[in-house]
């Protein structure tokens, strides 16, 4: 299975991640390259196998709920690039 | 053309635990921006997630409830978007393996008769936090207090056919979400938060149509306009050629409409994958049966045992029992008055006017089930007219002085001397010879007359039994 550049930029963009027109053409064939792989896997009979859903075979363990954090407000925004009357600022998001 | 309307309802409810579903942070509504927001809420890194057991149990509550299969063995999932109120860019859900499997709710409809509506799915996920984009000029405001706040996500099938039946199941699901004291289900507030799938099909046909998703339906008034709303823009559209677009489109209260959500995002494509910070969740019968064996009575069997055991009406029964502080309330009224069906009158009437007319939650009610209980208990002892009572009922909304004490002050006490209630008789009598002439010439009608003046004259405090008796008597 080929992958074309359109959806490596698609999900480029899902993701978030800046890939510029002289890279694309290589991750497209690494990306490629992974499919084959996984078209082989896919190949392989696996109807009585469950699926898998974390590699640990364990059980999630479970927290009592009890508050256990306290009020850290001014500690966190000393961190964060922009903050002001208790609200964490970001670039505005809608226009 | 005929159109059939389909709905499926997606509803979120806040499960009401002390900390969020992954940290130890509170979740008390209303708090300083921020201040219930640490490590994990934030996504510092190496912060990891711990499933709340409470949360957990609420999730099975409701699917036990609800008669639905509860997975052994249920995973979380990643979600994956960017939103700044979402910091570690992804939401943990359930996708393929959710705690609560296929199950149904029955509603009653306006007509009388009742509909099974499935229940597809309901899962567990993180609620996000809140961005405010008008308050800092050029800069939104991330508040992510509710970040991580339990959330349990209903999906319902498509087996709803009008706005109508929309609100019924959604009144039910309301009800049953505060029997099992899962969530305080307010919409206003936000924790019980309601999408609506709607789309129509020419009648007899079984295919769907394309569907619209409108969010932001924030009251149970709005769910059933913002649903008529979009069924007659649907239909506008194809009537005048068009087709649908399946679409997120938002409920605009103000003006009533929804509209378009027009995103220059790529299609929703939300790279779900398991989430690797969690192991599967694994719980076994002991769990289930102990969770069984603690649910409450639950409105349906509530609203049987009230006909069954205070002998109501079904319309009775069913009003009574639309929350569980009501049916409550109601209980102590009936067993301490000892009159069942008097208790579900005054409580059903009296006392709802009062709460509808103030906007009054049933807790919030100035006069407390045991005070409704002496008043109702003073009319069957024949202290007081059912009339009367009234005017004490409304003096007890204002005064909280013991029942007995408005009726003394006041001078409310039915006369029930069988000498003082002759004396007005004779005086009716005495006063009014042309219209006993009309009486004893047989016209039975002019009875009412004697008995609106002896009232009248008594300030209405006769006891009108008594009244009546002596007045046919003396009238002979």
């Amino acid at each position: 299975m080929a992958l074309d550049k359109s959806e490596v930029e698609k999900v480029a963009h899902l993701a978030r991640l800046h890939i510029s027109d002289a890279e694309v053409e290589e991750v497209t064939n690494r990306i490629t390259d992974i499919l084959v792989l996984i078209d082989q896997m896919q190949s392989v009979d696996t109807d009585a196998v469950e699926p898998l859903a974390h590699p640990l075979d364990a059980v999630q363990r479970l927290r009592v709920d009890v508050v256990t954090e306290t009020n850290l407000r001014d500690e966190l925004q000393s961190l964060a690039p922009h903050s002001q009357d208790g609200f964490y600022l970001v670039p505005k998001v809608l226009e | 053309m005929e159109w059939e309307t389909v709905i499926g309802l997606e509803v979120h409810v806040q499960l009401s635990t002390h900390s969020k579903l992954f940290s130890g942070s509170a979740t008390k509504f209303g708090a300083a921006p921020n201040t219930q927001a640490n490590i994990y809420d934030l996504a510092l890194p190496g912060t990891l997630p711990v499933l709340n057991k409470a949360a957990l149990a609420m999730a099975v509550r409701f699917g036990v409830a609800i008669g639905a299969e509860i997975s052994k063995r249920s995973v979380f999932d990643r979600k994956n978007y960017f939103y700044p109120d979402l910091p570690k860019g992804y939401q943990v859900s359930q996708l393929d393996y959710p705690i609560v499997g296929k199950g149904s709710l029955t509603v009653a409809l306006e007509d009388g008769t009742e509909k099974v509506i499935g229940i597809t799915r309901a899962h567990m996920e993180e609620d996000a936090g809140k961005s405010l984009h008008q308050e800092f000029p050029g800069m939104s405001g991330i508040d992510l207090n509710r970040a991580g706040t339990p959330l349990l996500e209903i999906v319902s099938e498509p087996d709803i056919r009008s706005a109508k039946e929309a609100v019924a199941y959604l009144k039910k699901l309301h009800a049953i979400i505060r029997y099992l004291d899962i969530s305080d289900g307010n919409m206003a507030q936000g924790s019980m938060r309601c999408d609506a799938n709607v789309s129509i099909r020419p009648v007899g046909t079984t295919e769907f149509g394309n569907r619209a998703e409108i969010k932001n339906i924030n009251s149970f008034r709005f769910v059933e306009k913002a649903i008529n709303y979009e069924i007659q823009r649907q239909q506008g559209v194809i009537e005048d050629g068009g087709r649908v677009v399946q679409e997120t489109r938002l409920y605009d209260a103000d003006k009533n409409e929804t509209r378009s959500m027009r995103s220059k995002e790529v299609a929703n494509d939300y790279r779900y994958f398991p989430e690797p910070d969690l192991l599967p969740i694994v719980i076994d019968d002991a769990f289930i049966d102990s969770i069984r064996a603690e649910l409450p009575e639950l409105p349906d069997a509530k609203k049987a045992r009230f006909c069954r055991e205070y002998g109501l009406s079904e319309y009775d029964a069913g009003v009574l029992v639309s929350t569980r502080e009501m049916a409550d309330y109601y209980e102590v009224v009936a067993k301490q008055s000892g009159d069942t069906k008097l208790a579900a009158n005054w409580v059903t009437v009296e006392l709802q006017g009062l709460l509808n007319k103030n906007n009054w939650e049933i807790n919030d009610s100035p006069i407390q089930a045991d005070r409704l209980a002496t008043l109702i208990s003073r009319i069957q002892d024949n202290t007081i007219s059912g009339k009367l009572a009234k005017t004490v009922f409304e003096t007890m909304i204002e005064d909280s002085a013991g029942v007995d004490a408005i009726i003394k002050e006041k001078g409310l006490q039915q006369v029930t001397d069988a000498g003082a209630i002759e004396k007005l008789v004779d005086e009716v009598i005495a006063n009014n010879q042309a219209q006993v002439a009309q009486y004893r010439a047989g016209k039975e009608k002019v009875f009412g007359f004697f008995v609106g003046q002896a009232m009248k004259a008594s300030k209405g405090k006769a006891n009108p039994a008594q009244l009546n008796q002596l007045l046919k008597e003396k009238l002979k």
